[in-house]
């Protein structure tokens, strides 16, 4: 970690003014699958969580705020989102998803791209998101380039680690990305992989062939660290055959640290993904045959591949990514409404809430840093008014970092200058 | 953008049918002139308006009461504790208490919720349906901005998967599948029971109306934009519009004059067909429409040639507007909990949509335009009511049901028929395993015509469709 943060220290985020805080009488969620704790502490200092639990002492002249026994938790890891890359999907310019033009692919950073002033940011920060796995998308290769994982503060530092993995497409986008098939996109892997290999040998002798080259310089060199297995490799990937050609395939790479993102099809083949030891960024409800690679879609998906033995979090991709992180509440507790119906799997309330906390976190390789509130996990803690996966909870406090947040956003504002449609003394443009 | 780019094009599509005519009133008038030349078929009767009739029958049921059980009657009533009998396929009777007749499944609803079955106005099921592949993408027919000629119901492909998870996760009875939005008209909209049968008419809600499928905003300027041709603006929209409608004015007026009068038939025009049974009152207009501004000259154009405005689409700018959609003989908005940003229109997207238009007197229901979000329209209404109380907006959970089902069937003109559970109603009822507006509540029991439809208690109660028999997973939970 500090390596990385002395690397990029341009980039990362640091708490401008971290704060110490306790927060008191609380409906407690520690985000590491156990179960709620009434009447909880959790206590923050400089930006850290120190303690959490019942019966933890609060220091003396720490500002204390007690939660009225409401839900305290950790914030959302939105486990799979494009969110702070796009304003408005449908607006080109605001967009900074794929490069189709570009002759680089896996040395794309998506880290400067991250813009804290995207209106998703406050929108999903107001709804108890406080970090998000931030991934590219593809174009012309099935390496989309190195995502970042971010935090939803209201500061100019969105990025928590940039270059936090990269990601790729197989299945039919990658098929698409290498040509045409599957196996061509087999063959690109394996031979990005080969001259990442020659490259790593001997960086001042690898010969860059410029646009010609079937992977630039630069590709070669960003899929170094991902073949020595320090930074994931996120393949989405939805159909079974397709996952068991990539565990296949990784019986050749076995340093390579895959995460499988999506994985409709993953109960099929939850065996061969638990022994193989590959994590899964799961999409929760999809339970339509969206493509022939979903065929076998079931909302029992997550809790079949859990029950398993597999470690599964939720994410939101090609599904709303770069704006609804803020839905993953509600796909966790439609998981847990599946427990209650019969032949259905689904998961148990701490599970779900893990899901969306510190499951995600732990597969980027982050879980001593986010998604719990255990001990030395940065000070993310959110206050709700109710139980943070159903419909109607809203949020009462957010803190980034141990840094109380802002919540208005600017649906608020609009909402405010509409409550009376008609105008008043003045034009609409003056109701501010 | 390559996501984006798909939901581009299919929301595009998807928004383009939404225009209702809420207010049915006969435009019989154009056909005043003339000399009578004789005696003609008589108004209404020179073709069939009904060339492909609804071959719908309900399935049989067994009479059954649900006792102990929370009631949404899908009119703003609520009973605790309450009792509901259906036999027949029509709602019998409902209060605290019911006489229990001696043939009656009796059905323990303690616990429980039983509502009306929900109503999606704006689907693409059948057009749009799964798999997403080219093959099967039937929804817009975007080579030209007026497709008043093409109807939805000869797209339906009734083996989409999507009908069964509208039905057994989402208690969804009835649906209206429209045309795209990539046209300003893009043709008839038709309503269906969420019953698979062997052919789209096997489907067809028998009696409802038909909607003609508009569109105003970036869609149509945009798909016919980049193919240089009119439309390429806002203003170029309403431009088409207007003078298809006076096209459509004069094709009634012969038509009208032919009916009455006789003589030499005109030549018919299958889209003018359509439009002619807008202006007289016999088709709604379903308006796809996101901004505001745009809503507001829709309804004067409505105005200006003799129709209205059944439901605007989408709307997620009427919050804005909320008094004049009142003003215009209630002309209702079909809107999302909270989609938003998508687009540039639909920027200014807010979760207190519905509660605004509720707190104004409008008319106001939720649509999911979505196979995932049909699946979930309790729950959409539920972030709905909850954002609305945040703002102070006080609605009972009773009166938010009218947003699923009353409202959305008086949209369609099928409201003395379903849509809430009044005697005589068809019997298209859920039972929720807990309260609906909850996330841990799932439909257990939906009959439709008081026919037993789906069982999460039996496997066998599961609907498989064709497509998905003999695939992974066939017959699962889903």
């Amino acid at each position: 970690m500090k390596r990385l943060l002395l690397l990029s220290a341009a980039l990362v985020a640091s708490p401008v003014a971290a704060q110490t805080v306790a927060i008191t009488n609380a409906k407690l969620v520690i985000g590491d699958g156990s179960a709620p704790i009434e009447g909880g502490t959790v206590v923050v200092r400089d930006g850290r969580v120190v303690a959490a639990g019942r019966g933890v002492a609060v220091p003396g002249g720490v500002e204390t705020v007690d939660a009225g026994g409401r839900w305290v938790t950790p914030g959302i890891v939105a486990g799979f989102t494009r969110m702070g890359i796009v304003e408005v999907d449908g607006v080109d310019e605001t967009a900074d998803l794929g490069a189709k033009t570009s002759p680089f692919h896996a040395a794309i950073d998506i880290a400067p791209a991250v813009n804290s002033s995207t209106s998703a940011i406050p929108l999903n920060r107001g709804e108890g998101v406080t970090r998000a796995i931030v991934a590219p998308d593809n174009a012309g290769s099935i390496f989309a380039g190195m995502g970042a994982v971010i935090d939803l503060g209201a500061d100019r530092m969105p990025v928590t680690r940039p270059r936090a993995f990269q990601f790729m497409e197989y299945g039919v986008d990658g098929a698409r990305a290498a040509g045409g098939s599957r196996p061509a996109a087999i063959a690109m892997f394996r031979n990005a992989f080969a001259q990442a290999k020659d490259f790593a040998r001997d960086p001042s002798h690898y010969a860059d062939q410029g646009k010609e080259a079937l992977l630039t310089r630069a590709d070669a060199e960003a899929l170094v660290p991902v073949a020595s297995g320090k930074m994931p490799l996120l393949v989405h990937v939805e159909r079974a055959s397709d996952m068991l050609a990539l565990i296949d395939l990784k019986r050749d790479f076995p340093a390579v640290k895959m995460v499988f993102v999506g994985a409709a099809e993953g109960w099929m083949v939850a065996p061969q993904l638990a022994a193989a030891r590959i994590p899964v960024i799961a999409s929760a409800l999809t339970d339509l045959p969206n493509s022939f690679d979903q065929l076998g879609s079931t909302q029992s998906n997550v809790g079949r591949i859990k029950a398993a033995g597999v470690v599964v979090g939720l994410g939101t991709i090609n599904d709303n990514d770069a704006r609804q992180a803020r839905l993953e509440k509600q796909y966790a507790g439609n998981l847990v409404a599946l427990t209650k119906l019969p032949g259905a799997t689904g998961l148990d309330w701490n599970a779900a809430f893990a899901a969306i906390t510190s499951v995600p976190a732990e597969v980027i390789g982050m879980g001593d840093e986010i998604g719990s509130l255990k001990a030395g996990r940065r000070g993310d803690v959110v206050v709700w008014d109710g139980d943070p996966l159903e419909l109607g909870t809203g949020v009462a406090a957010v803190y980034i970092d141990g840094v109380k947040q802002p919540l208005r956003t600017r649906q608020d504002a609009l909402r405010d200058r509409y409550l009376v449609p008609q105008e008043g003394a003045l034009p609409k443009a003056y109701e501010r | 953008m390559k996501h984006f780019g798909l939901a581009t094009v299919a929301v595009a599509a998807l928004l383009a049918g939404c225009a209702s005519d809420g207010g049915g009133r006969p435009q019989s008038a154009s056909a005043k002139s003339g000399k009578s030349t004789g005696k003609g078929p008589g108004i209404g009767k020179a073709f069939s308006h009904d060339p492909f009739p609804s071959t719908y029958k309900r399935y049989p049921g067994t009479p059954t009461l649900v006792t102990h059980v929370t009631i949404f009657d899908g009119e703003g009533g609520k009973i605790d504790d309450g009792s509901v009998l259906f036999a027949d396929g029509k709602i019998v009777a409902l209060g605290q208490t019911v006489a229990t007749p001696a043939d009656a499944t009796v059905i323990d609803g303690t616990g429980k919720t039983l509502t009306p079955g929900i109503i999606d106005i704006h689907s693409h099921l059948g057009d749009y349906p799964t798999p997403s592949v080219p093959a099967l993408s039937d929804g817009n027919e975007a080579t030209g901005p007026i497709t008043a000629d093409v109807w939805a119901e000869h797209s339906v492909w009734p083996q989409d998967p999507g009908f069964s998870r509208a039905l057994t996760n989402g208690g969804v009875t009835t649906l209206q599948i429209l045309p795209g939005s990539a046209n300003l008209m893009g043709g008839r909209s038709v309503v269906l029971k969420n019953v698979y049968a062997r052919t789209e008419q096997g489907m067809k809600f028998p009696g409802a109306p038909y909607g003609l499928k508009m569109a105003c905003g970036e869609n149509p300027k945009r798909v016919y934009g980049s193919k240089g041709r009119e439309p390429s603006t806002r203003m170029g929209n309403v431009a088409v519009d207007r003078q298809t409608w006076a096209k459509a004015v004069e094709y009634k007026r012969k038509w009208d004059k032919y009916e009455k009068d006789g003589g030499e038939a005109p030549g018919r025009d299958i889209g003018m067909d359509t439009l002619a049974g807008v202006l007289s009152g016999e088709i709604l207009v379903q308006n796809h429409c996101y901004r505001a501004d745009e809503m507001a000259i829709v309804m004067d154009m409505a105005k200006e040639f003799g129709y209205h405005v059944s439901a605007f689409h989408h709307a997620v700018e009427a919050y804005k507007i909320a008094d004049l959609l009142k003003q215009n003989d209630n002309t209702c908005a079909a809107v999302w909990a909270d989609w938003w940003g998508f687009k540039m229109e639909s920027y200014d997207a807010i979760g207190e949509n519905l509660a605004l238009l509720q707190k104004n007197g409008a008319c106001a229901m939720i649509h999911s335009d979505d196979e995932n979000g049909i699946q979930r329209l309790n729950q959409e209404v539920a972030k709905a009511l909850a954002s609305g109380r945040r703002a102070g907006i006080q609605i009972s959970d009773a009166v938010a049901w009218e947003w699923l089902t009353i409202n959305p069937a008086k949209a369609l003109h099928i409201d003395d028929k379903t849509g809430s559970l009044k005697p005589g109603k068809m019997a298209d009822v859920v039972l929720w395993n807990g309260n609906p507006f909850s996330v841990y509540t799932r439909p257990e029991k939906v009959w439709i015509d008081g026919a037993l439809l789906y069982d999460a208690n039996d496997p066998k109660r599961r609907p498989v469709s064709d497509f998905e028999l003999g695939q992974p997973g066939s017959g699962d939970v889903k």
